[in-house]
């Protein structure tokens, strides 16, 4: 008996091996290369760029402090900022539209398979296509700005994708100051969470941890200066057209997976909740939604690992030149590719990694422990 | 029967593949960007390499992408990767020294250049572009002119106006075409093309010596001359079209020869694509003149080839490169692009009217080299180049986009 598990433990492990091979040199020793390029100066001295055997020095996080603090990287820091921008609309955009159309679509109208499908197509093009196809049509002369004159109207004057419009500017030596006043907040949400269930030495840490950080930002936080000048970023309304086309690719996605939550909801919840007396609207806000939080956790995730590193949405739509719809990815291909500058393409894409892994880690490690559990 | 036929049959069958494999012996591939309007002259020169050398088979590995942007990239991951193409198309100057030739990744010419007598036929400015540490690195094809200002006859005589000589002359004529209804008198197209109307207002302010100097790293970048540049920048892009960065080199070209717009700054390969794509006449149809405040000086740029090391074709490549130096090489090509032949030999004869005039300056006229087509400044630079750009139409500060550029300049050590 014991032989037979040991065999079949040892056949399992052969079989894995290849993957896990691959896995280990294509995904981590790589991830472990491109670390280890960040803290060199690899692409600073075009001698050495692109010889056959460059010869590296190791400068620790001094391409870090450059990107974030340095005065040419304003780019960068502008991308940064974007990309926070664009994920928070991008994925409240798809979370409520995809919402929206799952409702509609579960309500079993006539045609129901059509209109999933057509709502579903987008999603199988790939993003290129998607980008192509809304660059002809979001240009300023054309397309949508046409559409009013169909109905008697002057055409639209929204320059999409070439506007320079910035809005909610914000200097960047107060994002430290923003971050903590935001992590103060929340600190003080939990404190109260905490206090309301009984938790009492939880709900002083929390509560001590908010105070400090409150005073922090408003005290010695207010004159932590990051640059040597104000250097103003905000949101760029180019941004808005990328918006529509990447919704109109991943509402339905989020549909689809908001139908099959809906789908998953026991009939009798609602029809209890009827002979309750509640309106469909307190049905939708009370019952459903809070059903639906596991979903909406997963679309979360996925959209936003999704947003945070997207690069051909944004190359086929506005070309790698423009700098009003920068993003970070783009910006890794640039310094790479172009600008020779090696270690600090590799520190981009450290701190890509970096921002997606804290979402995601997080979300793995409760999916594991849930399954554990059960 | 039917058995020795089926084995006969097998064998010639054998026998032909092995016939056609032996008689195919040599490859060639060639990498550029040359694609869509600009292929026609490639592939001529291409067509003449394999009538004269019928056993190499030629691979035409095109990226496109106006200037090159996208084939760069390309260029280096191949490079990279140990796969080098056997030659390839890159801007003669510091785009290619500053990043292949101080990486020592490219095989010296100067031989070549020795035994097949070149050095007497290519002028000496051209040649100590393409020279460094004793050695020559490519071979140049073609020259362009960056400073040049491209306008209809008619629709000028129709708006009363003139071809502007200075800046300032610009910018009354552009207000007076406004004044008429012109909203947006001057055309521009994507981010390199505003760099390119860039180097033209920056000869045109600070002129050939002053030019030369920024790159050499004696004139400082938020000196205020070059300050000045910014400024006037900013005023000439006032009269510009507002949705520019949708539209590519062409696009802009067609709002030209449309009608709605009045001037348009960009190289002399607008005169191959409006005389081979539009069909227009030079003189007649089309009408050029030195970009304001720059005429007599000659903003080059050159496309030229050169050999990388460790190639797996060597010999057909030097043979391309030989027909490209050829007098009958750069006469192949050249009418066809648009440009005029880098060689002092060429049989003018070939040439459209356009290139006559621009080959009449060629020789009479001072040479600088141009930034954004990689002549003066390298690669390290120019990716760069870009963010000071933005920075400046942010903002229009004339002052930050200055201090950035000198931050960058430090940065990569220009001039040294």
């Amino acid at each position: 008996m014991k032989r037979a598990t040991w065999k079949s433990g040892i056949g399992g492990f052969l079989v894995l091996l290849p993957s896990l091979a691959l896995l280990a040199v294509f995904v981590y020793w790589f991830i472990a290369k491109t670390v280890y390029s960040s803290l060199t100066d690899w692409g600073r001295d075009p001698a050495q760029a692109l010889a056959l055997k460059p010869v590296l020095r190791f400068i620790g996080l001094d391409n870090y402090r450059e990107l974030f603090t340095g005065l040419i990287d304003g780019r960068f820091r502008q991308d940064m900022v974007s990309t926070l921008f664009f994920t928070f609309f991008f994925i409240l955009g798809c979370l409520s539209l995809g919402l929206v159309l799952a409702i509609l679509v579960d309500r079993k109208p006539r045609g129901e398979g059509l209109f999933r499908s057509i709502f579903l197509f987008p999603f199988s093009l790939s993003f290129v296509v998607t980008g192509t196809i809304w660059r002809w049509l979001l240009q300023p002369k054309g397309g949508i700005n046409r559409l009013p004159t169909l109905v008697g109207l002057p055409p639209g004057d929204f320059a999409w994708l070439t506007s320079r419009q910035q809005v909610w500017r914000f200097d960047w030596s107060l994002l430290p100051l923003f971050f903590a006043l935001l992590l103060a907040l929340l600190f003080a949400f939990l404190a109260l969470s905490a206090l309301r269930a009984g938790r009492r030495r939880g709900a002083g840490i929390a509560a001590v941890s908010a105070l400090l950080l409150g005073l922090w930002a408003l005290g010695p936080g207010r004159s932590l200066k990051l640059l040597d000048f104000p250097e103003l970023h905000g949101f760029n309304l180019a941004f808005i057209g990328i918006l529509v086309a990447a919704i109109w690719q991943m509402a339905g996605y989020t549909m689809a997976l908001y139908l099959a939550g809906l789908r998953g909801i026991p009939e009798e919840l609602r029809e209890a909740a009827l002979v309750d007396g509640a309106t469909e609207w307190q049905i939708h806000t009370r019952i459903i939604l809070p059903l639906l939080a596991p979903v909406t956790l997963s679309a979360m995730i996925i959209l936003g690992h999704i947003s945070l590193k997207i690069f051909d949405l944004v190359f086929a739509m506005a070309g790698p030149d423009n700098g009003s719809t920068d993003v970070p990815a783009l910006l890794m291909f640039i310094t790479t590719f172009r600008g020779n500058q090696f270690a600090k393409g590799a520190a981009i894409g450290v701190i890509l990694l970096v921002l997606v892994a804290v979402i995601i880690l997080p979300y793995l490690r409760s999916q594991l422990r849930r399954e554990e559990l059960s | 029967m039917k058995r020795f036929m089926a084995v006969v049959l097998v064998l010639v069958c054998v026998f032909l593949f092995a016939a056609q494999s032996a008689s195919a012996q040599g490859k060639l591939e060639i990498f550029s960007w040359w694609a869509g309007d600009e292929g026609p002259a490639l592939q001529a020169l291409i067509d003449r390499y394999s009538t004269l050398y019928p056993t190499i088979g030629v691979v035409n590995s095109t990226v496109t992408g106006g200037s090159g942007v996208n084939a760069r990239a390309v260029l280096k991951t191949r490079m990279l990767g140990g796969d080098p193409p056997d030659s390839f198309q890159v801007h003669a100057g510091q785009e290619l020294i500053g990043t292949w030739v101080v990486a020592k990744r490219m095989e010296d010419l100067a031989p070549l250049f020795k035994s097949e007598g070149w050095t007497a036929k290519f002028p000496a400015g051209l040649v100590a572009l393409l020279s460094s540490k004793g050695g020559i690195w490519s071979v140049p094809v073609n020259i362009h002119r960056s400073n040049v200002l491209w306008y209809l006859p008619a629709k000028l005589k129709e708006w009363g106006v003139t071809a502007p000589k200075t800046w300032d002359e610009f910018l009354s004529t552009c207000a007076a075409l406004r004044a008429k209804g012109l909203q947006s008198p001057l055309v521009v197209g994507e981010s390199w093309t505003y760099q390119h109307l860039w180097e033209s207002v920056a000869l045109g302010v600070l002129g050939p010596d002053d030019w030369s100097a920024l790159w050499s790293g004696k004139l400082k970048f938020n000196d205020p001359k070059a300050v000045k540049v910014w400024e006037t920048f900013g005023k000439v892009l006032s009269y510009a079209n507002a949705d520019a960065s949708g539209l590519s080199w062409q696009q802009a070209t067609d709002r030209l020869v449309k009608g709605d717009a009045a001037f348009n700054i960009m190289g002399d390969w607008a005169a191959g694509y409006m005389v081979t794509t539009l069909k227009l006449k030079p003189n007649a149809d089309f009408g050029w003149a030195a970009s304001p405040g720059t005429a007599g000086v000659f903003m080059m740029l050159s496309d030229s080839f050169g050999i990388p090391l460790g190639v797996k074709n060597h010999d057909a490549a030097v043979k391309w490169i030989k027909l490209l130096a050829s007098k009958e090489g750069q006469d192949i090509f050249n009418p066809l692009k648009g440009s005029i032949a880098a060689r002092l030999d060429s049989d003018m004869t070939k040439y459209n009217a356009y290139s006559q005039s621009a080959a009449k300056d060629w020789q009479s006229g001072k040479i600088v080299g141009s930034l954004v087509h990689g002549a003066v400044a390298p690669e390290s630079f120019n990716s760069q180049f870009g963010t000071v750009m933005d920075i400046f139409l942010n903002g229009m500060n004339a002052k930050a986009a200055a201090n950035a550029a000198q931050a960058i300049a430090d940065q990569v050590g220009l001039g040294k």
